[in-house]
């Protein structure tokens, strides 16, 4: 028994030298630029891959093996320079929300170039020359690779510290990471700061893949969000910006990793995100991190007066519904099954909206909510044989009951940590489904969750979706124009004031979120039906940044938005996947053009057209703004 | 005089105002009485000891050189800091601490220096916002706000001469227009009383004289006690009923217009110090 203890003990260790240095580059970028950079675990995963295909190349000898590394990790760092060149400059003032965003960017795009260049199979690497033997401890085997691991993370930590303390550069980035605006006013180079910190985080990740793979474990094209989001639980519970923070943490959290799986084998997973939010609830700046200044608004002009829609625009929604009503019957098999998809994403994305149109908090886990929806209908389904109206009724239940859990949290956070607490409980939610295999049958999903009865052919299925999600968007946009609604953008707008005139901020925004995941949790239990079967899938990052996705591209600040921005980019979607096996590259680079080239979105840009060119039947900006008919509910 | 000695006198001069307004009061105690009121921020002793009372329909200004701690004093009146020492009531109750929803359902409408306001929000919606809350009608999920209480919004931005802006959104407003947006949705509640912080700076002198007098005349009409600061003395002169004068967050003087214009170390500290500067 104590042998296995100490061999998890050494194993966690080691497990968290490579944590700790991608945490640490994370760390110290975030501390620097502000920026809370999803690339960086593709970084970390171009370090294997590159890694792989040096070691394959360079002579299999200790020159070759270590300088197979070190060059990884040089690319690695390098790359991540050209990023923030490239990409992340322009960025520094937008807001965190987009950059955010334009990060997964980034991720989509590498993880096609890695699938181009290295193909879909996992690869291994070599062993390390020299540390292939192993320690006895009694029974307990220790690789002699782990314990070089072990040292890595000091002799890094250490390695940093002197850098950090002991030359210029290195107080030029301890003073940013104070203070940026002092840094700007002393005159330093601050684009030569950035990219070198870029650099040497990249850098940083580069090394932690590279030197995973001598432990057996492959480079995977799913490595990179996979260690980014430990790696950002690592730095939120570290505190961002600080190094020694994310080497206390990332012991912290291989430690938990190592004994948990003895303890609590089905929830390793949670376990990390539950001591996450744990932390960022009672110390919001992390175990050693400092507060960092207040927190940018997270939409860009989400200040923009919310009018009531003109005429036009409900005429126009009152046509889009005649249209959906009577068009139905002469569609194919096909195209009813996406119109009924797009309807839920409609409904997806406007619950979505509230929380981050009026409400101010962008949501990096929305999908937990769709997917908890979509889970309770399935269970219930497959276990109770509950019929279809209580499934429907079970699904915004459901997901209500997690919004209150979540949300209680998540509403005590502003800006990037409450994303990153939202992030982390939808990975809490993903990893429940995907670990706890008796319940959810783990990555195989629950099949078999059916419409019934007379609602059980396509047609009459996609009524019932279309009146669902159609009636709660609708219902939701009537929320939006009624006093709570107002109250919510009170609250966004000016807390001060807001509280000053008797609105409990965060009690208006915990009623948001619960209502914005009841909704979601419909969509879910709708889109459950649809597909006759549910998966983890349904509560991945991917599926949440799809849901974010559809609020930018619509415009965040117009309530018409999610409705466009779900259409077009479902339908995009949709295109996409039947032309190109590269996707996800194309959707990344439309995210960067999005974020980059049109923060409005859609509806915002139809809107400034329309009020430029004054009040009068504009087809063109109603073609966007369709669905807007609030009376038609 | 000391500076030791002075401040004592300013002390009790506005202790001796506090027990006068509580014997002239109806009720027995006055609208707000404070304390001994304290706060440091880190090794900054904002406020360090302030003590004063206003009686309803009366208005009292609370002047001081930059940084002597007057808005650390309002925000301390209305929940939005936590004092480190020292006692705020309201008509006798002790409020000290409370959130600042709780102390505007109480009855305290307020302005703040730098004006807050709803920017996603057309004037009128913000008055709105203020009724609605009066009416408690907050929650409300379905009778959208447009249609409710706009006529009694428009009541008040006419009083406060911006009716013709109402349709307007906050985040465009002339910064002199945000500070009547700001007096409109504290008068919404109908307060017993009124904070205001800076209220008339960024506006002309003719506005700034024209605008306290419109609330001083309220004031004096619906019974609402008022504490004000002001940089610019022709207002502060005008309208005040009484004058607290403070510097580096200790009492220097306090009492009627005339003897805080007469005082000798307020001369000294305050106007001393040459022009009177027109707010931020
Ligand atoms: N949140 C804060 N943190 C730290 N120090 C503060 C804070 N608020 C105020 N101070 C300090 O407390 C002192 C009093 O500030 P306060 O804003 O109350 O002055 P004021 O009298 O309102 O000045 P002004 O006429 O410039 O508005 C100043 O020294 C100020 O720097
Ligand atoms: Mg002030």
């Amino acid at each position: 028994m104590m042998e296995l203890l100490l061999v998890q003990g050494l194993n966690g260790l080691a497990s968290a030298a490579s944590l700790f240095l991608v945490a640490a580059g994370l760390s110290i970028i975030f501390g620097v630029t502000r920026i809370v950079n999803f690339a960086h675990g593709s970084l970390y995963m171009l370090g294997a891959y590159i890694a792989v295909t040096l070691f394959a190349v360079l002579p299999r000898d200790q020159l070759g093996f270590w300088g197979a590394v070190l060059l990884s990790a040089v690319a690695a760092g390098l790359l991540g320079a050209l990023l923030e060149r490239l990409v992340l400059r322009r960025l520094y003032g937008a807001p965190e929300l987009f950059q955010l965003l334009a990060t997964f960017g980034v991720v989509l795009i590498v993880q096609d170039a890695a699938l181009l260049i290295w193909g879909p199979q996992d690869l291994l690497g070599p062993r390390a020359p020299g540390l292939r033997g192993a320690v006895y401890v009694g029974e307990a085997r220790i690789p002699l690779y782990d314990l070089f691991l072990f040292a890595v993370g000091p002799v890094v930590l250490a390695l940093l510290w002197l850098l950090f303390n002991r030359t210029r550069w290195g107080t030029l980035v301890r003073a940013a990471t104070q203070d940026r605006e002092m840094v700007a006013a002393l005159g330093v180079n601050q684009r030569w700061l950035f990219t070198t910190v870029f650099f040497l985080g990249s850098l940083l990740a580069g090394l932690g893949g590279a030197l995973q793979l001598p432990r057996g474990q492959p480079a995977t094209l799913h490595m990179d969000l996979d260690v980014i989001t430990e790696a950002f639980a690592v730095v939120v519970i570290g505190g961002m910006g600080s190094v020694p923070g994310a080497f206390l943490a990332a012991l912290l959290i291989g430690m938990l990793q190592a004994y948990g799986i003895l303890v609590f084998p089905k929830i390793t997973l949670v376990l990390t995100f539950l001591v996450m939010a744990a932390v960022l609830v009672v110390r919001p700046h992390g175990l050693l991190g400092r507060p960092q200044g207040a927190a940018r608004a997270l939409g860009a002009g989400v200040e923009a007066v919310i009018r009531p829609a003109p005429p036009a625009l409900r005429r126009l929604g009152l046509a889009v519904l005649a249209l959906l009503l009577v068009l139905p019957p002469f569609l194919g098999s096909y195209a009813v099954s996406v119109l009924g998809e797009i309807a839920v994403f409609v409904l997806f994305a406007a619950s979505l909206h509230l929380m981050m149109g009026p409400g101010g908090m962008a949501s990096f886990g929305h999908a937990a909510y769709f997917g908890l929806g979509a889970y309770g209908v399935a269970l219930l389904v497959t276990n109770f044989g509950v019929p279809m109206l209580g499934g429907l009724v079970a699904a915004p239940v459901v997901a209500a009951i997690a919004g209150a859990v979540f949300g209680w949290f998540c509403v005590r956070l502003s800006g990037v940590y409450l994303a990153m607490l939202t992030l982390a409980f939808a990975q809490i939610a993903w990893s429940g489904a995907f670990q706890w295999v008796e319940l959810t049958g783990g990555d195989n999903g629950i099949l078999g969750v059916w419409p019934e009865g007379f609602l059980a052919g396509p047609l009459p299925f996609l009524y019932l979706t279309l009146a669902v999600s159609i009636g709660v968007t609708l219902l939701l946009r009537r929320v939006i124009y009624a006093p709570f609604g107002y109250a919510l953008r009170a609250g966004r707008d000016s807390p001060l004031r807001a509280e000053a005139i008797g609105i409990g901020v965060r009690g208006v925004q915990w009623r948001a979120f619960i209502l914005a995941a009841a909704a979601a949790g419909v969509a879910g239990g709708l889109f459950a039906y649809g597909k006759g079967s549910v998966f983890p899938t349904y509560m991945q990052i991917s599926r949440s940044v799809d849901g974010l996705m559809m609020v930018l591209l619509g415009g965040v600040q117009t309530v018409s938005g999610p409705i466009v921005g779900a259409v077009v980019f479902r339908g995009l979607e949709e295109q996409l996947l039947r032309l190109t096996d590269y996707w996800r590259a194309v959707l990344g680079a439309a995210i960067l053009l999005l974020v980059l080239a049109f923060p409005q979105g859609i509806a915002g840009a139809a809107q400034a057209w329309w009020q430029r060119r004054g009040a009068g039947t504009g087809p063109a900006a109603a073609g966007t703004e369709r669905g807007e008919a609030e009376r038609a509910a | 005089m000391t500076a030791e000695a002075g401040a004592a006198a300013a002390a009790r001069a506005a202790n001796g105002m506090a027990d006068g307004m509580a014997d002239g009061m109806p009720g027995g105690a006055p609208v707000l009485a404070v304390e001994g009121l304290e706060k440091r921020f880190g090794g900054v002793h904002a406020v360090a000891g302030i003590s004063f009372a206003v009686g309803a329909g009366e208005l009292l200004a609370l002047i001081g050189p930059n940084g002597a701690g007057k808005s650390t004093t309002f925000n301390m009146v209305g929940g939005q800091l936590r004092p480190d020492g020292g006692r705020v009531r309201l008509a006798g109750q002790d409020i000290t601490g409370l959130p600042p929803r709780r102390i505007w359902k109480l009855g305290v409408g307020r302005t703040f220096q730098i004006t807050a306001t709803f920017a996603s929000m057309t004037v009128r919606e913000n008055v709105q916002m203020a009724l609605l809350s009066h009416h408690g009608e907050l929650s409300g999920l379905w009778r959208p706000v447009a249609k409710r209480h706009a006529a009694e919004a428009d009541a008040l931005l006419a009083r406060v001469g911006i009716l013709d802006q109402a349709e307007r959104g906050c985040g465009v407003l002339a910064y002199g227009d945000l500070k009547r947006v700001e007096l409109a949705v504290a008068m919404a509640h109908s307060p017993r009383l009124l904070l205001m912080d800076e209220p008339t700076a960024g506006m002309a002198p003719r506005e700034r004289v024209a605008l306290m007098a419109l609330t001083a005349r309220v004031a004096r009409e619906s019974g609402i006690a008022v504490l004000f600061t002001e940089h610019d003395m022709d207002v502060v002169f005008a309208h005040a009923d009484r004058i607290l004068v403070m510097s580096r967050g200790r009492p220097i003087a306090a009492g009627d217009p005339e003897t805080v214009r007469n005082h000798p170390e307020v001369r000294a500290v305050y106007l001393g110090t040459g022009k009177t500067s027109g707010g931020h």
